[in-house]
């Protein structure tokens, strides 16, 4: 019928030719397809700039300078008495120890031929780490029955020793530092050749404590680690089951009126609220109100969850939200109650956003470092926590706590060991969302 | 359209299983079911007809009171099932809902397997002690549900990965499971194809040698093949109810005769 009224003939173009139009269209898309490629590469080239600068400083600090020396433990300075009574024993403090090492190391340096000129007897002694001494009292206190015998150990070399074989000391900048001498590097060389002194892995990174600003190769994230474990536990057990009963409650059973809309804006709030907020709050309820002790994981805890909170409100409710309501319908419709409706059919389906969030949440604690500042976890902490539940209670640190700590510090040691700590925390934080995706892989479900 | 295949289907009983008395129903402000008296009998097939948009759903989920769910629907008048006012005080919803079953119009399996999809329903409600019995009811379910053959190889597959006629008389077997008293049904066939809707309407003449059967359709010949009562709805309104035959072969109202000749709706 349409043939009868005459249309303008429309120009027949060839496919195979691009008219303007799409000639535009095409073009403008591929300008912002070239935008979006310039903003991604922008990213990634930060991200690599920022991996390449921590990792370049921080990869050294799981190496670390040993000497490996024999102690002649004479009873005469040790256990005058003689009998091994550790109250007597215990009086000779690290002073009278400080120079058995010294010459332990003048045995071994001749012992090996070593001759360095102007070496003094004080820079032999300097050569490992100030916190041998305490490492060795420590050892025959706990080992009476060894005074009087030699014992084989392996102590820390001095930070700058170890600093010499990272590359951050030089002959040239030990000219001018007092804390280390030429001589004392070539003394390293020498021992390195003798086998004296070895270069291996860090343990003592992972399971010592915080040390004191002379004795950065003591220092480690032991207690960090342990404070940050037991925060991120309470964090779980506290957070989790609050989150999750609060959105269902708000989710499934409260009515839509005011009241749940005003507590719905205010969660919203409460994700955007700065975290220092929360340290404050948790400065003035918890330490000052409740009387719980300062630094102790369970404040840290607890003033973590305060801020993880609404993150997992709003994750659970978003997961929720997304599970169809024909599921509810079909639930109710066959008579269960609303209980069992959710916790039969709609909670399983919404348990990967639930892990999911959590786990996104918690990662988000375990940087945090704003609130535990204000609440005393930024203190010096060498002693580890106790085992839980009392070691909740017990003095700790965290790890992003004790990168800002070390941050803080004057020796550039310290630089190489925040650097490290932060390596560390980012291996926690991305095994932590791998954590997340695998759990939503393995439990994602489809209706 | 007058002239369809009628089976000639006797009403048992004519004692009165659900009665509606002036029904009203809003959503907010909207009208959606005016002044409803209907009185639907026992151990019978009862078809709504009519428009969409007339609220033969709406009515059909006050009957299991599914608008509780909803937060802006408001129910007026009274509903008896057997006698006893289902929106009394006293009237626990859960306790209704297994007495009264619902197939939805989109077939809505739970995420689980088959088997638990029948099970559920017996499970909650304890109708069953030992795993031998939920066995047995799975089965029967199924049976009646007319898809044991199509999936007795599988039960543990999830329901979800049966396709959408599958579904619907899984869904189908899972509401009779938990044996109810009456079943509804909103619009179940929608999804299903010709011999899928033969299986179900065989069904549902099963079915009514022991439940009250109501249900929603589009569809006027499956209405005439299945129901012994049939009700017409238009704009909230109930226009006409009766004898299936009656209404569809001497149609009192004018605006019944319109819709089932394909006139209005
Ligand atoms: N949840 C709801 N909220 C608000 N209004 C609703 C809701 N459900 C239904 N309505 C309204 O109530 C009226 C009746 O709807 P109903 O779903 O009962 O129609 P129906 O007869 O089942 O239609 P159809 O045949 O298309 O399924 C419609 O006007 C609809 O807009
Ligand atoms: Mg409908």
């Amino acid at each position: 019928m349409s043939d009868a009224t005459p249309q303008a003939p429309r120009k027949s173009s060839s496919l195979l030719s691009v008219d303007t139009q799409t000639q535009k269209r095409n073009s403008a898309e591929n300008r912002f397809k070239n935008y979006g490629l310039i903003a991604v590469m922008a990213g990634l080239l930060a991200l690599v700039i920022l991996l390449t600068s921590i990792l370049n400083n921080g990869l050294s600090s799981f190496q670390q300078s040993f000497v490996t020396i024999e102690v002649e433990l004479p009873e005469a300075k040790l256990d005058k008495s003689g009998t091994r009574d550790l109250t007597v024993m215990s009086k000779v403090t690290t002073f009278g120890y400080a120079p058995l090492l010294t010459a332990a190391m003048q045995a071994v340096i001749e012992e090996n031929g070593v001759e360095i000129e102007g070496l003094t007897k004080k820079e032999i002694g300097g050569f490992v780490s100030k916190d041998s001494a305490a490492q060795l009292r420590d050892f025959v206190l706990a080992n009476p029955e060894v005074v009087g015998t030699t014992q084989s150990f392996t102590f820390l070399a001095n930070g700058r020793i170890d600093g010499y074989y990272k590359g951050r000391v030089t002959a040239a900048s030990a000219e001018l530092d007092k804390n280390v001498s030429p001589a004392q590097l070539q003394l390293a060389d020498a021992l390195l050749d003798a086998g004296v002194l070895t270069n291996g892995f860090n343990t003592g990174f992972f399971t010592k404590g915080d040390a004191s600003g002379q004795r950065p190769e003591a220092a480690g994230l032991g207690v960090a680690i342990l404070g940050s474990l037991y925060m991120m536990i309470v964090v779980l057990c506290l957070a989790l089951p609050i989150g999750v009963a609060a959105s269902i409650y708000l989710e499934e059973f409260a009515a839509k009126n005011r009241f749940t809309d005003l507590i719905e804006v205010n969660i919203a709030n409460l994700a955007a609220v700065p975290s220092i907020v929360f340290g404050i709050l948790g400065l003035a309820i918890f330490i000052n109100f409740a009387g719980l002790p300062q630094s102790a994981p369970i404040v840290g805890g607890l003033v973590l969850t305060l801020m993880t909170l609404p993150t997992i409100i709003i994750a659970t409710r978003a997961s929720l939200k997304s599970v169809p309501p024909s599921i509810r319908q079909a639930a109710l419709g066959i008579g269960a109650s609303k209980m069992q409706s959710v916790f039969h059919h709609v909670l399983p389906l919404a348990a990967p956003g639930i892990l999911t969030g959590t786990i996104i949440g918690l990662a988000q604690a375990l940087g945090e470092t704003a609130p535990l500042l204000l609440i005393g976890m930024v203190a010096f902490v060498k002693e580890f926590p106790g085992a839980p539940p009392e070691g909740f209670f017990d003095p700790a640190s965290a790890l992003p706590v004790q990168v800002f700590n070390w941050t803080q510090r004057s020796d550039p040691a310290f630089v190489e060991r925040a650097s490290g700590a932060i390596i560390v925390l980012l291996v926690f934080l991305i095994l932590m969302n791998a954590i997340a995706v695998l759990l939503r892989r393995r439990f994602e479900r489809r209706w | 359209m007058n002239n369809m295949l009628m089976s000639e289907k006797k009403l048992e009983t004519t004692q009165t299983k659900i009665s509606a008395k002036d029904v009203n129903v809003y959503y907010g402000d909207t009208h959606a079911i005016k002044d409803v008296n209907v009185e639907i009998p026992e151990k019978t097939v009862t078809a709504f007809i009519g428009p969409s948009g007339c609220g033969k759903s709406t009515f059909l989920r006050c009957i299991n009171r599914m608008n509780d769910t909803i937060d802006v629907c408001r129910v007026t008048g009274d509903i008896l099932l057997d006698a006893e006012d289902i929106y009394d005080k006293r009237v626990d919803p859960v306790q209704l809902r297994a007495k009264v079953g619902m197939v939805f119009q989109k077939p809505n399996p739970f995420p689980k397997s088959i088997y638990d999809n029948v099970a559920y329903g017996p499970r909650i409600h304890g109708l069953a002690k030992t795993k031998a019995e939920i066995d047995e009811i799975v089965e029967k379910s199924l049976r009646r549900g007319a898809i044991w053959d199509e999936v007795k190889d599988r039960l543990h597959a999830p329901g979800t990965g049966l396709s959408g006629g599958q579904q619907q008389r899984l869904c189908i077997a899972r509401a009779v499971a938990t044996e109810p008293e009456v079943l509804l049904m909103d619009e179940p066939c929608s999804a299903l194809d010709p011999i899928a809707t033969a299986q179900v309407e065989e069904l549902i003449d099963d079915l009514r040698s022991r439940y009250s059967v109501v249900i929603v359709t589009h569809s006027m010949q499956q209405a005439a093949r299945v129901s012994q009562k049939t009700a017409f709805f238009h704009l909230g309104n109930l226009v006409e109810f009766g004898d299936t035959s009656d209404i569809f072969t001497n149609p009192s109202d004018s605006r019944t005769e319109s819709y089932i000749t394909g006139r209005i709706g």
